[in-house]
C-alpha cells in the first residue's frame, strides 16, 4: 500500500528518543527508548502501532506533538503532508491539523467543567454550536457539558475526548490506547468513528497493544518491538503466518487465540540492557552470527521489515 | 523525499554541567566535613570562650579575632565555634531520641492494626496541635529549665513527622506485591521483615534522622534564646544571641551578626547534607 | 436521612467538630500534666521569695489551698476544666488579672501581627513558589528556591535583630520594641505608632513565613505541570499563558489553601520568638513571660488558646476544599 502514488499525511523517519535517568547510588544511564523508528500514515488510512504494554509506544505520540518530558532527547525526521517538521511548526500544528486522543479521563482537568474544556474555555456562539453538535453526533446528553470529568462514565469520558479532537477539523488523529478496558466488540464499536474519519481521506494512527483489536479496524498494522518498527506489513498479510515477515510479528500471531494460542518464552528486554543488533536476537529461532551487526530495514511485498532473514 | 541525509533535532534536554550524581556528593562531602569541623573544633576550644580579657574589650572583628570580642573582653569566634558545638551535640542526641520514637511508633501504627493506628494517629495530631514552640516551653516548663530541660524537651518533640514517614512508608510496603508474595510463599514474617522491610526502611529513617537535626538546633537555640534553655555561663548560641541584644543599640553589631550567621550556616548544611542522602537512596528525586 | 445535598460536608463538619474537641480536651489535660509536674511552687512563684519569709503559717496554707496543693491532680483538673467551659481560666500570677482577659487583649495584639504576616508571606510566598515551579531550572528558579532554603535555615530571633540592626540601630527609621512608646499612656497612642511598631514584626515573620510555602508551591506546581491533563492541554495546541491561567492556577490553589491554613501552627511559633525580641505584647511573649516566671494557669490558657486556633485553621482549610473541589462538592451527589 506504500505505492508511490498514494499521497502521505504523516511520514516518519528513524525517531529516537533517549532518557538521561538515574539510579540508586545516582548512577547516570542513557536510555533509548525508541530507536529509529519508521512508520507512514497515508490518506485514508488507519494505521496501527501494535507493542507490549509498557514499552514505551506513547513516547512516539508525544514525540509527534512535541509534548514529550524534559528530561529526554528526540531527533528524527517527521513530514506532516509532505513538510518536514521542525519542533516549531510541530507546536503549530499541534491542536489542530494533528490532534490527540488520549486514553483516559485524567487527561481532563479534574477541576473544569467538561464543556469549557472541550471548547478551550472559549465561549463563542459559533464554538459552542459546533461542540452542541459533536455532542449530539456523539450521542452525549447536553448536560454533559455541566459534568466534571470525574462525574463522566467510562464510554462518556472517551466520547468526550473524542470530541476535543473533533472541535478543530484535523487531519491527522493520534489515538494513544483509546479503548483501555474494553472488550474487542465494545472496542471496535469504539473505533467506528475512528474508521469513518480515517474513510473521508484523512489519518489516523492508532496506538495500541490490542492486536486483534488493530486487525480488525487497521489497514495497516506497524510492528512495535523493544522502540522500533520492527516489521510494518498490509492487514491482509495477517491472514497466513506465511505472508508475514519477522519472527517477531510470526510468534504474536502465534499467540492469537484463533491461531492456536502458542506462547512464546522470553521478555522484551529492557532498554538498559538491550542486545547487539537485532533486539529480538536472544529470542529468535532464526538468530544467527551476522543478526548482531547492523539491521537495516527492507521493503519486501509492500511491506517494510527489519530482519535479514525475511524474506 | 526519502533523501534522510540530516535529521531533525526535535528536542534536546538541556544537561547541567556538573552531573546530579557529583553535585550531590560534593555537597555531602563539604558539607559533613564542614559541620565535623566545627563539632571539632568547638570541643577543642576549651577555655578560650570563657577567658575574659579587660584590656580587649568590645573590640570591632579584626585579623586576632574574626568575629570580635564582648564586653567581658571574650574572643566571639572561640564563643561561637563552643556554642556551636554544643548545640550540634544536644541536636544530635535530640535528633537520635525523637528518631527512635518514631521508629517504634510508626511501625506500631502501621503493624499492630487498626486501634493502636487510630491512637498513634491521634496522639499526633494531638502533639501537633500545639505550636512547637510552646510545646517546647511547657516541656521545660515541666522538667525545670536548663540543660536537661532543654535536651529532653527537644528530643521527646520532633518524632511526629518522622512517626508520619515510617507509616506510611511500611504501610506500603505492606501493599507491596513483593511483600504480599513473599507472604504467600510461607516466609515467616520475621523473616519478611529482616529481609524485605528493614532494608528498605532504614534508610529513609536515616534520612529522616538527619533531617530532624537542623530543627533540633533551631529549637534548643530558639529555646535557649527565650530564657528556658541553657544556663547563661554556657557559651550556647542562644544565650550570645539573648545577650547581644542588650548591647545592640549601643552599635555592637558583631556579637549578633556573626553568630547567627554560623548557626544558619550550620543548619543549612544539615538540611543539604539530609537532602543529598535523599537523593542517593531515593533516585526518583532526583529525576532532572 | 437525607438532608439535600449537602448531607455530605454537614456530617464532615460534625465529624471535625467532635474530633476537634476530643482533641482539645487532650491538649488541655496533656499541658495540665505538663504545668502540674514543673518543679515551680505556684505560691513561691505567686509571693515571691521575700512574701513567703513573712507569710504567716495561716496564709501560707489558705494559699496552698486556693492553688490547691494539696487537691489530687484528677480532682484539680477537672475544677480547671469545669471553670474553663464557662468562660473562667483562673488567674494570672503575673499580671494578677483573670487569664481570659489577659488572653482576650494579647489575643488581640498577636492577631494583628500573625494574620498581617500569614496574608503577606502567603501571598508572596505562593506567586514566588508558582514562578519557580514553571520556570524550574532557570535562574530565576534558582535564584527563589536559593533564597527560600537560605530563609528556611534562619533563626527567626537572629533575623529580628539584624533587622533591628539595620532599620531601628543603623538607620534610626523604625523604633526598637514595644508595641507602645515608653512613657506614653496607651490610649494615647495612635494609629500610625501602632503600624510603626508592627512592621519591623511582622516584616521579620513574613520573610520567615514565605520560605516554607514557596517551596512547597514550588514542588506542587512541578507536579502539576507533569500532569497528564497538562500535557493533554499543550497537544492541544493551548498557549503558555492560557495553560497557567485555566488548569495549573485552579489546581494549585487547593493545595497552596491547605498549605497556608497548615501554616498558622509555625507562625504562632515564629511569632513567640519575634515577640520576645521586640516587646511586642502578644500571646507569644505572655507564653514565655508565663514560663519564665511561673504562671500555670496563664501557660495553660495559652497552650489551649492556641492549639484552637491550630486546629480551627486545619479545618477551615478542610472546608474550603470542600467547597472549591468539585469531586467533594458534588461527590456525594453522584454516589
Amino acid at each position: 500500500m506504500s505505492c508511490m502514488n498514494h499521497k502521505h499525511i504523516l511520514q516518519i523517519k528513524n525517531l529516537s528518543v533517549s532518557f538521561t535517568q538515574y539510579e540508586k547510588g545516582l548512577r547516570k544511564i542513557d536510555l533509548k527508548v525508541i530507536r529509529n523508528l519508521n512508520v507512514s500514515v497515508g490518506e485514508g488510512e488507519l494505521v496501527a502501532v501494535v507493542g507490549a504494554s509498557g514499552s514505551g509506544k506513547s513516547l512516539l505520540a508525544h514525540a509527534i506533538l512535541g509534548i514529550l518530558p524534559r528530561n529526554c532527547d528526540a531527533e528524527g525526521n517527521i513530514w506532516f503532508e509532505d513538510e518536514l517538521l521542525s519542533p516549531k511548526r510541530i507546536e503549530e500544528l499541534r491542536g489542530g491539523k494533528i490532534v490527540l486522543v488520549p486514553q483516559s479521563v485524567t487527561y481532563l482537568d479534574p477541576l473544569e467543567k467538561v464543556g469549557r474544556q472541550v471548547r478551550k474555555e472559549q465561549d463563542e456562539e459559533s464554538v459552542r454550536t459546533k461542540q452542541e453538535e459533536l455532542f449530539d453526533f456523539y450521542k452525549l446528553p447536553q448536560n454533559t457539558a455541566d459534568l466534571y470529568p470525574f462525574e463522566l462514565s467510562g464510554g462518556m469520558a472517551r466520547r468526550v475526548l473524542l470530541t476535543t479532537a473533533m472541535m478543530e477539523s484535523p487531519r491527522l488523529i493520534i489515538a494513544d490506547e483509546p479503548t483501555p478496558g474494553l472488550h474487542l466488540e465494545a472496542a471496535k464499536k469504539a473505533m467506528s468513528h475512528f474508521r469513518e474519519f480515517a474513510d473521508k481521506g484523512n489519518g489516523v494512527l492508532l496506538i495500541t497493544h490490542d492486536i486483534e483489536l488493530a486487525l480488525e479496524v487497521a489497514d495497516r498494522i506497524a510492528v512495535f518491538y523493544a522502540g522500533t518498527t520492527v516489521e510494518e506489513a498490509p492487514v491482509a498479510d495477517f491472514q497466513s503466518v506465511d505472508t508475514l515477515r519477522h519472527p517477531y510479528t510470526k510468534a504474536l500471531w502465534r499467540a492469537l487465540p484463533q491461531n492456536g494460542f502458542h506462547p512464546f518464552p522470553g521478555k522484551q528486554p529492557y532498554a538498559k540492557d538491550m542486545p547487539n543488533g537485532c533486539p529480538f536476537g536472544p529470542r529468535c529461532p532464526q538468530l544467527t552470527p551476522e543478526c548482531e551487526g547492523n539491521i537495516q530495514e527492507q521493503l519486501i511485498r509492500f511491506g517494510r521489515v527489519r530482519c535479514i532473514h525475511a524474506k | 523525499m526519502n533523501n534522510t541525509g540530516s535529521v531533525t533535532i526535535l528536542q534536546k534536554y538541556q544537561r547541567k554541567r556538573l552531573n546530579q550524581r557529583s553535585q550531590t556528593l560534593l555537597v555531602l562531602a563539604f558539607g559533613s566535613i564542614f559541620l565535623l569541623a566545627i563539632t571539632v573544633i568547638g570541643t577543642l576550644v576549651g577555655d578560650i570562650a570563657i577567658t575574659t580579657n579587660f584590656t580587649q574589650k568590645n573590640f570591632l572583628p579584626q585579623i586576632a579575632h574574626p568575629f570580635g570580642t564582648d564586653w567581658l573582653g571574650r574572643d566571639m569566634l572561640a564563643r561561637t565555634l563552643k556554642g556551636m558545638s554544643i548545640s550540634i551535640y544536644i541536636g544530635l542526641f535530640a535528633s537520635v531520641i525523637s528518631a527512635v520514637i518514631a521508629a517504634i511508633l510508626g511501625a506500631a501504627a502501621a503493624t499492630l492494626g487498626k486501634k493502636v493506628d487510630a491512637v498513634i494517629t491521634w496522639f499526633i495530631d494531638l502533639v501537633m496541635g500545639i505550636p512547637h514552640l510552646l510545646l517546647l516551653i511547657l516541656i521545660s516548663y515541666a522538667i525545670g529549665r536548663g540543660t536537661f530541660g532543654v535536651v529532653v524537651a527537644v528530643a521527646i518533640s520532633h518524632w511526629p513527622v518522622l512517626t508520619r514517614i515510617i507509616r506510611g512508608e511500611i504501610l506500603q510496603l505492606k501493599e507491596a506485591n513483593y511483600i504480599k508474595i513473599a507472604g504467600k510463599l510461607g516466609q515467616s514474617k520475621m523473616k519478611i521483615v529482616v529481609k524485605h522491610m528493614i532494608p528498605h526502611v532504614f534508610p529513609q529513617f536515616l534520612v529522616g534522622l538527619v533531617l530532624l537535626f537542623p530543627h533540633a538546633i533551631l529549637h534548643e537555640a530558639a529555646l535557649t534564646f527565650l530564657g528556658f534553655g541553657l544556663p547563661p555561663e554556657q557559651p550556647g548560641i542562644g544565650i550570645i544571641l539573648s545577650e547581644s541584644m542588650k548591647y545592640l543599640s549601643l552599635g555592637m553589631w558583631w556579637l549578633a551578626l556573626f553568630p547567627g550567621m554560623v548557626l544558619m550556616t550550620t543548619v543549612l548544611l544539615f538540611d543539604l547534607v539530609g537532602g543529598s542522602l535523599r537523593k542517593m537512596i531515593d533516585p526518583h528525586s532526583a529525576q532532572e | 436521612m437525607d438532608i439535600g445535598p449537602y448531607s455530605g460536608i454537614l456530617k464532615y463538619i460534625g465529624k471535625s467538630i467532635i474530633k476537634i474537641i476530643s482533641l482539645l480536651i487532650a491538649v488541655s489535660i496533656l499541658s495540665f500534666i505538663l504545668v502540674s509536674a514543673s518543679p515551680v511552687d505556684p505560691v513561691r512563684a505567686y509571693i515571691g521569695e521575700v512574701g513567703m519569709a513573712n507569710m504567716s503559717a495561716e496564709n501560707l496554707a489558705r494559699l496552698e489551698a486556693y492553688f490547691g496543693i494539696n487537691t489530687p491532680p484528677i480532682e484539680r483538673y477537672w475544677n480547671w476544666f469545669t471553670d474553663f467551659i464557662q468562660g473562667d481560666m483562673g488567674s494570672s500570677l503575673l499580671y494578677r488579672q483573670p487569664v481570659s482577659s489577659v488572653i482576650q487583649v494579647k489575643f488581640m495584639n498577636s492577631m494583628v501581627l500573625m494574620m498581617t504576616a500569614w496574608l503577606f508571606s502567603g501571598l508572596l510566598g505562593f506567586i514566588l513558589g508558582i514562578v519557580a515551579g514553571l520556570y524550574r531550572g532557570r535562574w530565576i528558579d534558582k535564584a527563589i528556591k536559593g533564597y527560600s532554603l537560605l530563609i528556611a535555615s534562619m533563626p527567626t530571633f537572629w533575623l529580628a535583630l539584624v533587622l533591628v540592626m539595620i532599620f531601628s540601630v543603623w538607620l534610626q527609621i523604625l523604633p526598637i520594641g514595644l508595641s507602645v512608646p515608653i512613657g506614653v499612656n496607651a490610649a494615647e497612642v495612635s494609629i500610625f505608632d501602632s503600624i510603626k511598631h508592627l512592621i519591623l514584626p511582622a516584616l521579620t515573620l513574613s520573610v520567615i513565613g514565605i520560605a516554607n510555602i514557596t517551596l512547597h508551591t514550588r514542588e506542587k506546581m512541578i507536579d502539576i505541570m507533569g500532569e497528564d491533563y497538562i500535557l493533554f492541554a499543550k497537544a492541544r495546541g493551548k498557549s503558555r499563558f492560557s495553560i497557567i491561567r485555566n488548569h495549573a492556577l485552579r489546581n494549585i490553589m487547593l493545595p497552596a489553601i491547605t498549605l497556608q491554613f497548615a501554616s498558622i501552627s509555625e507562625i504562632f511559633g515564629g511569632s513567640v520568638l519575634v515577640e520576645q525580641v521586640f516587646s511586642y505584647p502578644g500571646l507569644g511573649k505572655a507564653a514565655v513571660s508565663a514560663g519564665l516566671g511561673g504562671d500555670a494557669p496563664l501557660l495553660l490558657g495559652i497552650a489551649v488558646i492556641s492549639a484552637a486556633l491550630v486546629f480551627g485553621g486545619n479545618l477551615i482549610a478542610n472546608l474550603l476544599y470542600g467547597i472549591i473541589d468539585p469531586r467533594i462538592r458534588r461527590g456525594s451527589a453522584y454516589e
